[in-house]
């Protein structure tokens, strides 16, 4: 098992060294470059090299990047060609105001997803079964500024239930701020609900399909305790898996809510880098969250391999 | 009397199929008695394992009973409230299934799943524990503490149905209903779960209800049986009479597809059932037979067909039951016979595979699953190859086929000439001439090409025709096969299994082969329809002298085709001689496990040889002798430190019959002579 | 010989019902009948949309802004007084024509590596799967902002190429998931035994027998083509400036959602919503055919 984890540690550290490579690279080698874009396109020539020499993008790709590199790993982020601070200044508090945000969406996530899931494949071909499952995918493909927007219009315009402002303030206290980050999270919870909601009750509905269910029935367990006891088990290992996955798109929404409501988030921020080239503040910002996903990523890995007994025998051989 | 155990009385089931109810049992009506093991036979598709779920009122979501009870003890089960089924489930019927592995949940451990049982009989926890222990000791589980930690997939296949057989007897019921229970198993590990049953029954007074497809099973287990055709119960009676004097066309049809006896293809040909069974839910107002009834009268079409008692708890469901045991073959008897050409050819060896060893990469380690096998195949003949799962027998034939290439050192020649190790390092010829009739069609045939499609290919690229050419050729070939033309442009899944399995034929003929390779092209097929396949394999090798390499693990069948045996275990061969020779012994001690433990139909009573413990891993074979861990042999013949230090060789004991075994001829034994005897 | 007859007589009537039952299910799977009848609209608007519209969708008329819903603008004016239903109606082409493309390209070049990946195993897959690893580890849309930030331009085809190649290794997945099993079946080692070439086997053999997941997997894609492409919009990246996006529509609009002109924002919106949810409940009854 510890050969394991090291392996899925080991594999997870390739993914993210693969990722924020390829995006300096992406960033670095195509045409145009940050000091044109700083200063516009009418800028003189020797403003813009000098430009370039004081950000160091006069040097060859490789010696940036090794150099980026060596001082990513000893915590400098460098400094936003944007705003002219440390990147870490600006990033730390905006993505702890992300994770809060995400944490509170995904905290709600999960449990009315799984129940969902569970019901819709309980009651498979019912009524409910359809509402859950046409439903929740319906819910899923539209994007979360469009929920957004409907949903401050209804909820917050109109019917004045939920503060159309996501942000109390910087000493607000813990309800306060929960409260407030309801409707953006309700945003993000109906786009990743039909997804986890559809895992869990395919897992279900074959758990219930399957032989040793049958047994459980033929045993004279009642329907009921056979759902109990040989049904979620085996039906919500998947699950486990497949929300881990979800978390990619649960960052991608967080960029669009958190510019509808105008949220302190590291969404505005990304955004900001990407308009005006601030190589080290987007280079930092995917590198935060392609070690967020993976390292999630990861822990379901384990999480998975732990539960089921047919993998930890696996990968303990 | 008392009433029966389980009782059903004129009982239809539907299934609900794209809006249509179709009728899947029509009017059963049986009856077993306290103690008594009734046997139910049929083909798939007939109804069986329905008829047993229906016995435990477990229908699937589109299935309904459309007629008729179900009396468990005298009492109609058939529509009484859930909780009452619930309790009479958890005290009084018991079922064992036919995927044991599947049937037990992977997540949780064995031992929580049999205390399970007891649980709910209201055992407290500890009770229930201790009791599961003692079920699994019941069922000759060696070291059942151990077994109670262990996941389901940690077991074997026999290890797994002790586990749900320990399971099923936790209440002590008064029906066990068991579906196929042995099916899948290997030929010993069958035996010794039957062995076991049949003690366990022994004991108790509990009622059986058997489902098999193997008549052989049946004739173990069963005082007497009901034979299920198309969801009709066509003939009862007691299971050695049913199979001595048959008395339905269908039966009679049935009993003379088997290959027993020791008949061979020089013999006979195998007699068939014409025809195929009616589509599930077919509306059949008179004989469900009628259509593939050599006898049947114009009647029979139409009026239904009462049944008829023959005395002594025999009926059948035919009006003209005199004339069935009479009935005319379907096929005639006379076999093709060779050309004098080719039987000139027969005799000279064709493939010569030598030292041949194959190793394969699996995780940290290697895994030797062929070990120095050298065999030859002669012209126009057939090797049997027998051995149970991991024996290496599909290895050996894929790496002769070269669809993955042997270790270095091995030897393969055809005609003299060293073979490529895989396909691409072989001529277009060499490959055309060793082709491969696979298990499954299913499998082997593309599904979403046309029947022709699928044979013009491979004459197109095995004998460089052209496009036209091909499909002309494929057309005749598809012919000879007896593939109706209007079938030609089919797809596979418009195909039954045997008709399938004459486009597989088909293809692997395409290129005049050499070598045909049978990797048990009958085994998903049922027993008519294997004795068709049986007939056109026959008859295609002797007409173009063709060699077969024959793999099955139905030993009749094996005998059948196979002009000589090889009797694999772990990677080698440990006997190989004439069939005859092969059968008769005195054999190998693993050959002579596996020939006691088949269930003879004829109900020779054969004095069984048992191996014990289970099949080692292939990644880490015993010492010695591959099989000394488990020889019956080896205890008493003096030689048992040889046993385990050295491997011995292949030895001649007879023209062209060798095993390899240390113990000298007279110390072996004869599964047949000790049954004759 | 008659017996085998009546056969195909039976397979051909149980394939015909099979096929024409299909059909009729789907006609009667109201929620698949809805979702074509929608998207059916936003197709005929994408086609003809420009020709009918009632107003010229880009005039600005600074006399008429943030006017409700009237006869004269169905759907309102918005905050530079264009009409709203007349950009709503038009907006739907070049969401339609960026999502179709980038679906079709990410399909293609999702199955060809797919395919490879699948049936050749070994060091071509690893290599393929930790690189698709490596790009699943970001959000699709954070990498169309990178992309499109490297890149420098918002013109469309760039866009439809991103999603496309951010699509691939998603597609790339779930025909690699299809194809491993299906390499494993002996109609490959079959074709193998007559000679066959990979090319051959991958195209023709294995292809057709992975056609239906490869469908569903275009039909979602194509949903949340939609969904990236308008999100993209919103953000005011991937489309051209000034173009009846819908996505910018709402982006341009929504600060005057809590005063007074809730039209100009809600009407893009529920396009967008309608679209994709029209798109999905095809997808869905589709799925459910092939399930049978």
């Amino acid at each position: 098992m510890g050969a394991y984890i090291l392996r899925r540690v080991g594999l997870a550290l390739v993914t993210v060294f693969l990722v924020t490579t390829a995006i300096f690279f992406m960033t670095h080698i195509l045409p145009g470059n940050a000091a044109e874009r700083i200063l516009g396109n009418l800028a003189e020539r020797e403003n813009v090299l000098l430009l370039e020499k004081q950000l160091g993008l006069d040097k060859p790709v490789l010696v940036q990047y090794t150099s980026w590199l060596g001082d990513a790993v000893r915590g400098d982020f460098g400094e936003s060609i944007q705003h002219r601070v440390p990147v870490e200044k600006l990033l730390v508090p905006s993505v702890g105001y992300s994770l809060r945000l995400a944490l509170v969406a995904f905290l709600l996530t999960i449990p009315i997803s799984i129940i969902g899931g569970i019901v819709a494949g309980v009651f498979r071909g019912r009524w409910i079964d359809r509402a859950i499952t046409v439903g929740g995918l319906s819910a899923a493909v539209v994007p979360e500024f469009v929920w957004a927007v409907l949903l401050v219009l209804v909820l917050g315009v109109n019917l004045h239930w939920l503060p159309t402002n996501a942000f109390p303030g910087t000493d607000a206290s813990v309800p306060e701020i929960v409260h407030h980050l309801l409707l953006p999270s309700v945003a993000l919870i109906l786009v990743l609900f039909g997804y986890i909601s559809r895992i869990a009750r395919a897992g279900v509905v074959e758990a219930i399909e399957s032989d040793y269910v049958r047994t459980a029935f033929l045993k004279g367990l009642s329907r009921p305790a056979a759902i109990r006891r040989h049904v979620l088990r085996n039906a919500l290992l998947p699950t486990i898996a497949v929300t881990a996955s979800m978390v990619p798109y649960l960052v991608g929404g967080l960029v669009a809510v958190e510019i509808i409501f105008n949220y302190p988030g590291f969404g505005g921020l990304l955004l900001k880098a990407v308009q005006y080239r601030d190589y080290p503040m987007l280079q930092s910002a995917v590198l935060i969250i392609s070690v967020v996903i993976v390292g999630v990523q990861l822990v379901a890995d384990i999480l998975f391999a732990v539960l089921n007994p047919r993998i930890r025998q696996k990968v303990s051989q | 009397m008392s009433a029966p155990t389980l009782e059903l009385r004129d009982l239809s089931v539907a299934y609900r199929v794209r809006g249509i109810d179709r009728q899947v049992l029509r009017g059963v009506s049986l009856a077993i008695q306290p103690g008594e093991a009734y046997g139910l036979v049929g083909e798939s598709g007939c109804g069986k394992s329905t008829a047993a779920y229906a016995a435990m009122r477990y229908l699937p979501r589109n299935g309904a009973i459309t007629g008729g009870s179900i009396l468990f003890e005298g009492r109609d089960i058939s529509a009484v409230p859930e909780a009452e089924i619930r309790e009479l489930r958890r005290a009084a019927i018991s079922m064992v299934y036919q995927n044991p592995i599947a049937a037990l949940n992977p997540t949780i451990r064995v031992g929580e799943q049999v205390a399970e049982s007891f649980a709910l009989l209201g055992n407290g926890r500890s009770e229930s524990r201790r009791l599961a222990v003692e079920a699994l000791r019941r069922v000759q589980i060696a070291d059942p503490s151990k077994v109670m930690d262990r996941y389901p997939h940690q077991l074997s296949g026999g290890m797994a149905q002790r586990v749900v057989i320990a399971m099923a007897l936790a209440s002590s019921p008064r029906l066990l209903v068991l579906d196929e229970p042995t099916t899948g198993l290997d030929a010993t590990v069958e035996a010794e779960v039957l062995d076991l049953l049949r003690s366990l029954i022994a004991e108790s007074n509990t009622s059986i209800l058997f489902i098999s497809h193997n008549l052989g099973v049946i004739r173990a287990m069963c005082n007497r049986v009901g034979v299920l055709y198309a969801g009709a119960l066509v003939e009862e009676g007691a299971t050695a009479t049913i199979i001595q004097r048959p008395s339905h066309p269908y039966t009679v049809g049935l009993m003379r597809c088997i290959p027993r006896g020791g008949l061979d293809k020089y013999d006979s040909h195998l007699d068939t059932i014409p025809g195929t069974p009616p589509p599930l839910g077919t509306p059949l107002p008179g004989c469900v037979f009628v259509n593939r009834c050599a006898i049947a009268r114009e009647s029979c079409a139409t009026a239904p067909t009462p049944v008829t008692d023959l005395g002594n708890g025999h009926t059948t469901r035919c009006p003209y039951h005199a004339e069935a045991a009479s009935m005319p073959r379907v096929v005639a008897s006379e076999p093709v016979t060779a050309s004098d050409e080719h039987r000139a050819e027969r005799g000279r060896d064709l493939v010569t595979v030598a030292h041949l060893s194959k190793t394969f990469a699996q995780g940290d380690g290697d895994v030797r699953v062929l070990s120095d096998v050298t065999l030859s195949l002669r012209h126009g003949e057939t090797l049997g190859l027998v051995g149970e799962s991991g024996s290496g027998k599909t290895t050996l034939a894929k790496t002769l086929l070269g669809i993955h290439p042997p270790d270095d050192g091995s030897i393969l020649a055809i005609d003299g000439k060293a073979l490529g190790s895989t396909i691409d390092d072989r001529t277009a010829h060499e490959v055309a001439s060793i082709q491969i009739v696979f298990q499954n069609p299913d499998s082997a045939l593309n599904r979403r090409h046309s029947v022709t499609r699928i044979v013009a290919r491979a004459v197109q690229k095995l004998a460089g025709a052209t496009p036209q050419a091909s499909e002309e050729r494929a057309q005749s070939l598809l012919d000879s096969m007896s593939v109706d033309p209007v079938l030609h442009s089919a797809r596979p899944g418009q195909l039954s299994g045997g008709l399938k399995q004459r486009v597989a034929i088909a293809r692997a003929f395409a290129g005049s082969p050499r070598v045909v390779v049978c990797d048990e092209p009958t085994s998903a097929l049922d027993v008519s329809v294997q004795a068709n396949i049986l007939n056109l394999l026959a008859d295609l090798q002797a007409r173009e002298n063709v060699s077969y390499i024959f793999i099955s693990h139905d030993l009749g069948v094996v005998r059948y085709l196979s002009d000589r045996i090889a009797v694999m275990y772990l990677g080698r061969i440990m006997e190989i001689g004439p069939a005859q020779d092969v059968f008769d012994g005195p054999h190998h001690p693993y050959t002579e496990a596996l020939v006691s433990s088949i269930p003879d139909v004829d109900g020779e009573t054969r004095v069984r040889v048992r191996l014990g413990g289970e099949v080692p891993s292939p990644a880490a074979p015993p010492t010695g002798c591959v099989l000394h861990p488990r020889c019956p042999r080896r205890i008493g013949s003096g030689v048992e430190d040889l046993c385990t230090s050295t491997e011995p060789p292949l030895r001649e004991i007879g023209p062209g019959h060798a095993i390899r075994c240390h113990l000298d001829v007279g110390q072996l034994g004869s599964a047949s002579r000790a049954a004759t005897a | 010989m008659s017996a085998e007859r009546d056969l195909r007589a039976v397979a051909r009537a149980e394939r015909d019902r099979i096929r024409s039952e299909r059909l009729r299910q789907l006609r009667r799977n109201p929620a698949f009948v809805v979702g074509a009848v929608i998207l059916g609209i936003w197709v005929v608007c994408a086609l003809i949309g420009e020709f009918v519209v009632p107003h010229e969708p880009a005039l600005v008329d600074i006399l008429s802004t943030n006017k409700g819903p009237s006869s004269e603008h169905w759907f309102g004016t918005d905050v530079v007084g264009r009409d709203v239903f007349s950009r709503v109606i038009v907006g739907a082409r070049p969401v339609l024509v960026m999502a179709f493309l980038a679906t079709v390209i990410g399909t293609v070049l999702g199955t060809v590596i797919g395919l490879v990946a699948g049936y050749f195993k070994g060091w071509a897959d690893v290599i393929i799967m930790r690189i698709l690893d490596a790009i699943s580890a970001l959000p699709v849309l954070v990498i169309a902002l990178l992309a499109l930030a490297a890149v420098g331009g918002s013109s469309q085809p760039v866009t439809i190429l991103i999603i496309g190649f951010v699509f691939t290794p998603i597609i790339a997945r779930t025909v690699r998931a299809a194809v491993l099993p299906e390499a494993e079946l002996d109609y490959v080692a079959a074709a193998r035994l007559r000679t066959e070439r990979a090319p051959h086997i991958l195209a023709v053999e294995i292809l057709p027998n992975v056609l239906p997941p490869i469908i569903v997997e275009f039909t979602v894609r194509l949903g949340y083509a939609v969904f990236a492409i308008a999100t993209l919009g919103f953000l005011g990246v991937g489309v051209q400036l000034g173009s009846p996006n819908w996505g910018s529509q709402v982006a341009e609009n929504y600060g005057r959602i809590f005063a007074d002109n809730w039209w100009s924002t809600t009407f893009p919106a529920g396009a967008i919503a309608t679209l994709a949810i029209a798109i999905n409940l095809v997808a869905d009854g589709i799925v459910e055919s092939f399930e049978q």
